[in-house]
């Protein structure tokens, strides 16, 4: 039984971006904008990042070149025959902050989970002019519509942890920092303490 | 005495992690549906449709509602007139180890030191309390760890009483932010000793979501601190409005003459909750 009287939809009033971002969408973006992503991310959480600051520290190679990229923090449950993906909502992101700033000075461009960043990751995004979105916690099952492909790209024995590549169409968020430094937390924070 | 087979608590284990993972129960769907109608915030409200709208989707296509099904908390109420026939405490890692891989749900747990994951969700973490009766009642809380992460504990002096135990639960829930995935419901402990107040925490997220305690005073403390959380305004993921929490649930237990616990233990609004009697 549905609960609802209307089909699944996401916000209205939405900026349509494209992935990977050009440096003028980047730049566009405001805090507080609702926007619905389109195109190719590149997933990764803890271990994800671990492995990569790892490889990073020992002069490796990554396997995935981030420049330009959208780093999203999800670690999804595992696809049934016949589905892309299982359930694929954000993580929290402030476990990523320690290794943000170094994938940040490689070029990535974005990054998407849920919650807050730190004061070092906020900086360090201000300097490369790049972008954290959050998109909707616990909404794990609605937005696996969102994603067309999946495909596995590196650490496969990390499980659920591992890097894929996903393609998606229409996946909603909200910019919290834009490149220009503000945090739209923040902003909401002060907006009622006003 | 009344015997069961372990192989049914398999069984029954199984099912309830399958289904607690897809199908949010009546008093979470009621919540958030309540907290719909009466939000403030245009982008909050959306985005508690779009939850609500989510639920569905996952039960209806048995996707999990959140791809964080959680590390397994399994609370057993074995009655005094039960004997399990088998061994009870691997037959439950038996069915939390099958219901999460026989129910594409995700491996979450690994060593705490090594973070090398176990592939199976297991160990599950599990409580067992002995009550009257002839029943087994075995409640599934597979407890995402985005809220779990946020919970707290502190010993307070018994000076800080009433306000004091406010101030703190409040506080914590609010520095939270949208880190728990809010709506949240906060599970609150005090009193008994440090592992007692945060296993009361946990216990208090048993209850239907918005039933208040059974004493009046300990209710009153869960409205105070249910009012004082929602007047920060942090609403519906840190979007603003009047919803950061959907209810407050303490449970009490008497403590030293010397001590104040009180432990905070944050559900997040996807709470996936199952529970039999065998």
């Amino acid at each position: 039984m549905s609960l609802l009287r209307c089909e699944p939809k996401f916000f209205a009033d939405l900026v349509k971006v494209t992935l990977p971002f050009t440096a003028e969408t980047l730049a566009g973006l405001q805090a507080g904008d609702l926007v619905s992503l389109s195109g190719v991310l590149y997933t990764g959480r803890d271990q994800t990042h671990r492995r990569l600051c790892a490889l990073l520290e020992e002069g490796q190679p990554l396997p995935v070149d981030l420049r330009g990229q959208l780093l999203y923090y999800v670690g999804p449950t595992p696809a049934k025959p016949g589905q892309v993906i299982g359930a694929a909502g954000p993580t929290t992101s402030y476990r990523m902050d320690a290794y943000t700033p170094q994938l940040l000075a490689l070029g990535l461009a974005a990054t998407m989970g849920k919650g807050a960043r730190s004061w070092a990751v906020r900086e360090a995004m201000r300097q490369e002019g790049a972008v954290y979105l959050a998109t909707i916690g616990g909404a794990g099952a609605l937005l696996s519509k969102c994603i067309k492909k999946s495909e596995l790209v590196a650490f496969p024995d990390a499980g659920p942890e591992a890097l894929f590549c996903f393609e998606v169409d229409g996946f909603p968020a909200v910019v919290i920092n834009d490149a220009a430094g503000r945090d739209y937390y923040e902003m909401v924070a002060q907006k009622k303490g006003s | 005495m009344r015997v069961i087979e372990a192989a049914t608590v398999t069984s029954a284990v199984r099912e309830l992690a399958i289904a607690a993972a897809c199908d949010l129960e009546p008093d979470i769907l009621d919540a958030l549906l309540a907290a719909r109608d009466r939000e403030i915030s245009p982008l909050s409200k959306n985005i508690l449709e779009l939850l609500l709208t989510n639920s569905d989707v996952a039960s209806r296509e048995k996707i999990p509602v959140c791809q964080d099904t959680g590390i397994a908390v399994v609370f057993v109420f074995l009655g005094r007139r039960v004997r399990v026939e088998g061994d009870l405490a691997a037959a439950i890692q038996e069915g939390v180890r099958k219901g999460y891989s026989e129910g594409y749900l995700r491996m979450s747990v690994c060593d705490p030191l090594t973070r090398v994951n176990t592939m199976t969700n297991t160990p599950a973490v599990v409580h067992l309390e002995l009550v009257e009766g002839d029943g087994l009642r075995l409640c599934m809380l597979p407890k995402g760890c985005g809220s779990e992460n946020m919970s707290g504990l502190a010993m307070l002096p018994p000076s800080a009483g009433k306000p004091g135990i406010i101030r703190y639960v409040a506080e914590l829930v609010v520095k939270a932010g949208s880190n728990p995935c809010p709506p949240v419901t906060v599970g609150v402990g005090i009193g008994g000793s440090f592992e007692k107040a945060a296993l009361l925490a946990k216990q208090a997220l048993l209850r239907p979501v918005g039933q208040p305690a059974g004493r009046s005073d300990v209710a009153e403390i869960e409205a105070e601190i249910l009012a004082e959380i929602n007047e920060q305004g942090q609403g519906v993921h840190g979007m603003g409005g009047n919803n950061t929490a959907l209810a407050v649930h303490v449970e009490t237990y008497p403590s030293h003459i010397a001590s104040l616990p009180v432990a905070v233990n944050i559900q997040c609004h996807a709470h996936r909750y199952k529970e039999i009697t065998l």
